[in-house]
C-alpha cells in the first residue's frame, strides 16, 4: 500500500500527472522516472566529472573541450603537492577544522543537553539567540576582527581563524546536537535519577553514550562547515603560513597575472574535495538526519 | 519503569538536592560556557564593528582615529557602489533561492516516487552539496572561460561570460543553484517521508486527481520543511561572498554586501566606512530573518518547548 501511494504522490509531481497508472503490479518504473534519475544523476556528476577531467590535462589540452582527456598526466596533482604552501595549506585546514569541531561539539553539547532536557528560564531566549547566531553575515565578524587580531596579534595566525569559525560552528552543534537529544527516550535517564544518580551523572554516563551517534554527525557537519570557510580565511590571513586550502587555491589565481593555472587549480580542487566526498558518503545517512533534524522537526 | 519512577518520585523538589546540582544550577552552568564563548566570538566583535563604523580612521598614521559619528553611514547610504551592491545581493537571493527551491522540489518529488536508483541518487545528490563553494566557483568559471571554455564550444559562441553585466551573475546564480538545489531537495524529501503513505490512499478514494493530491495534501503538509529550508537558504544566500569572490572578485554588477564590505575595509583599508558597510549588511539580514520568524516564529518555539 505504501509503495502504491509513493507512485501516486511521484505521479502528481511528475512531469505527466495523466501517465498515473491504476494498480501497477509491484514496483515497476516508468520510463520518464528513469529519465529523471539518469537527469539528477548527470546533473550533480557532470561538473566534478569536467574539473576531474581538466586536472589530467597539460597545456594545449586544456582548452580543448575534449570529454576525455587525450593525454591524461598527473603532472598537475605532482605539482601540487611539490607546491609546500599547498601542502601547508592542507595541514592549516586540519588543523584549524579539527580544533573547531572538537571545541563546538564539547562546548556545545553541555548547551544542547540543557536546553533539551532540563527546566529553566530563558530557554527560548537562549534556542533563540543560538539560532540567530547561525543566521549572522560572517562579514559582520570579520571586519572587526581584521582589526582588533591586528591590534592583539593574532592576525595571519591559525588561532585567529578557529575563534570566529567557532562563531557559526558552536550555534551549528548546538541546535543539531538538541534535536538528538530530544531523541534519546526519558524514561533512561529517569530510572537512573531513580537509582540516585545525580543529573550530571545522568547526563554523562547514559545521555552521551547514546547521543554518540548524533554527536558523530554534528561534529561531520560542523567539519564540513569550518574545511569550507573562505570569508575569514582569505580575510584575517596574509600569508601562506595560516592560509587554510580555499584561501591558498585562491591564491593559486594571483601568481598569474594573464594566464590562469587552471590545471593546477583544478588538481588541487580534486584533492580537497576527495576527504569530504569520501566522508560524506560513509557517512551519508547520518548527515541526512542531521541536516534534517531541525528542518522536519519544525 | 515509568511507573516506578513517577510512584518514588514523587516528592521530586526534596529529592533533587541530595542530587548535587539542583536542576537550575546544572542547567545555569551547562549553558555559561557556550553562553561566555557567543559572547566572546558573536557579541564582543559586533560591538567592536558598531564602535569601529562610527570613527574615521587615518589612511597614513596606523591608530589615528577620530570620532566620526554617523558620517560612514550617510557616506554609505549616499554611496551608489552600495545601493549597487544592495540591488546585486537581493536579485542574487530572489533568484537563486526560487530556482533553488523548484529544482530541489521537483527533485524531491523524482527521488521520492523513484523505487530503483533511489540509493544511487541519494548518494549523488550529496555531491554538489559536499564540494567547497570556492571549488564550485573554480568548476562553473572553467566551464564558462571565455573565448574556449566547454559552454562556448558547445553553443558555437565566443561570449565573454564573467565580463559583461547581466551575463556574469547569472553564471553565479548558476554555480550556486548547482551547489545548493540538491541540498533542498533533501530537506524537502524528508519532509515528504513524514507524509502518511494513508493520506493518499483516503484522498484516492475519495476521487482526487493527483494534481489535486499534490496541491491540497503534499503541499500543505510540506509547508514546515519547505519553509525552514528556505529561511536558512535566503539568509545564507544574502551573505553571498565565496562565489563572486572566485567568479569576478566583483566585477560586472556582480559586488555584493559582504564583498563590498570585505574589500573596502581589508582591501583598501578603510575601515570605518567597511565596518559601516558590514553593520548595514548585518541589519538587513537581521530585517529579512525577523519578516521570516514573524511568520514560522510558532516553529522554533516548537522545537524550544516539546
Amino acid at each position: 500500500m505504501a509503495t502504491a501511494a509513493t507512485t501516486q504522490a511521484g505521479a502528481g509531481a511528475g512531469a505527466k500527472p495523466t501517465t498515473s497508472k491504476k494498480t501497477d503490479t509491484g514496483p515497476k518504473t516508468p520510463w520518464w522516472m528513469w529519465l529523471c534519475v539518469v537527469a539528477i544523476v548527470f546533473y550533480c556528476l557532470f561538473p566534478f566529472y569536467w574539473l576531474i577531467n581538466l586536472s589530467l590535462k597539460t597545456g594545449a589540452d586544456l582548452s580543448n573541450n575534449a570529454l576525455v582527456p587525450p593525454n591524461p598526466s598527473l603532472a598537475n596533482y605532482k605539482a601540487i603537492f611539490r607546491n609546500d604552501d599547498f601542502v601547508r595549506a592542507l595541514g592549516n585546514s586540519v588543523w584549524v577544522a579539527g580544533w573547531t569541531t572538537v571545541l563546538a561539539i564539547t562546548i556545545g553539547s553541555f548547551c544542547a543537553y540543557a536546553l533539551a532536557r532540563l527546566r529553566f528560564k530563558g530557554k527560548f531566549f537562549i534556542l533563540g539567540l543560538v539560532l540567530a547566531i547561525t543566521t549572522f553575515p560572517g562579514i559582520a565578524i570579520a571586519a572587526p576582527l581584521f582589526k582588533l587580531w591586528s591590534n592583539i596579534g593574532l592576525f595571519d595566525t591559525l588561532t585567529g581563524l578557529i575563534i570566529p569559525d567557532l562563531t557559526f560552528a558552536l550555534p551549528l552543534a548546538i541546535f543539531i546536537l538538541v534535536s538528538f537529544f530530544k531523541e534519546i527516550p526519558k524514561d533512561l535517564e529517569e530510572a537512573a535519577l531513580v537509582d540516585g544518580a545525580t543529573y550530571f551523572q545522568a547526563f554523562r554516563k547514559v545521555v552521551v553514550p547514546l547521543a554518540a551517534p548524533g554527536m558523530a554527525t554534528a561534529a561531520i557537519l560542523v567539519f564540513i562547515g569550518a574545511w569550507n570557510e573562505f570569508l575569514f580565511a582569505i580575510t584575517l590571513t596574509s600569508t601562506p603560513q595560516a592560509r587554510t586550502v580555499p584561501a591558498a587555491i585562491a591564491f593559486f589565481t594571483g601568481a598569474t597575472t594573464f594566464e590562469v593555472p587552471i590545471g593546477t587549480i583544478t588538481a588541487a580542487s580534486v584533492v580537497i574535495s576527495i576527504p569530504l566526498i569520501a566522508m560524506v558518503l560513509l557517512f551519508q545517512k547520518r548527515i541526512v538526519a542531521g541536516l534534517t533534524a531541525g528542518a522536519v522537526k519544525g | 519503569m515509568a511507573e516506578t519512577a513517577t510512584l518514588q518520585g514523587a516528592p521530586p523538589q526534596q529529592r533533587q538536592r541530595s542530587r548535587g546540582l539542583s536542576e537550575k544550577k546544572l542547567a545555569f552552568t551547562m549553558v555559561s560556557p557556550s553562553m561566555l564563548l557567543i559572547a566572546l566570538v558573536a557579541a564582543y566583535p559586533i560591538l567592536y564593528g558598531i564602535w569601529l563604523s562610527l570613527h574615521e580612521y587615518s589612511v597614513r598614521v596606523a591608530g589615528l582615529s577620530r570620532w566620526a559619528g554617523l558620517s560612514n553611514y550617510t557616506e554609505a547610504l549616499g554611496n551608489s557602489e552600495f545601493w549597487s551592491a544592495m540591488g546585486t545581493t537581493l536579485v542574487f537571493t530572489a533568484v537563486s533561492v526560487t530556482l533553488e527551491f523548484l529544482l530541489g522540489l521537483a527533485m524531491a518529488m523524482a527521488m521520492h516516487a523513484a523505487f530503483r536508483g533511489q540509493g544511487l541518487l541519494r548518494t549523488v545528490i550529496l555531491i554538489p552539496w559536499s564540494l567547497l563553494t570556492v571549488v564550485t566557483g573554480f568548476m562553473w568559471r572553467s566551464i564558462f572561460e571565455s573565448p574556449q571554455g566547454l559552454v562556448n564550444t558547445l553553443l558555437g559562441t565566443d561570449t565573454v561570460w564573467l565580463g559583461q553585466k547581466p551575463h556574469a551573475l547569472i553564471v553565479i546564480i548558476i554555480a550556486d543553484v548547482w551547489k545548493t538545489a540538491p541540498f533542498m531537495a533533501l530537506l524537502i524529501l524528508a519532509g515528504l517521508q513524514t507524509i502518511p503513505g494513508e493520506i493518499y490512499e483516503a484522498a484516492k478514494v475519495d476521487g482526487a486527481k493527483s494534481w489535486q493530491r499534490f496541491t491540497k495534501i503534499t503541499m500543505p503538509l510540506l509547508v514546515p520543511a519547505i519553509l525552514v529550508a528556505l529561511i536558512f537558504r535566503t539568509l545564507d544566500a544574502l551573505r553571498i561572498f565565496d562565489l563572486p569572490y572566485v567568479l569576478t572578485k566583483g566585477a560586472n554588477g556582480t559586488n555584493t554586501l559582504s564583498l563590498l564590505s570585505q574589500q573596502t575595509f581589508a582591501e583598501n583599508r578603510i575601515y570605518g566606512l567597511g565596518s559601516a558597510y558590514a553593520i548595514l549588511t548585518f541589519i538587513t539580514v537581521m530585517i529579512v530573518a525577523f519578516l521570516y520568524i514573524r511568520t514560522v516564529g510558532g516553529n522554533i518555539r516548537g522545537i524550544a518547548e516539546d
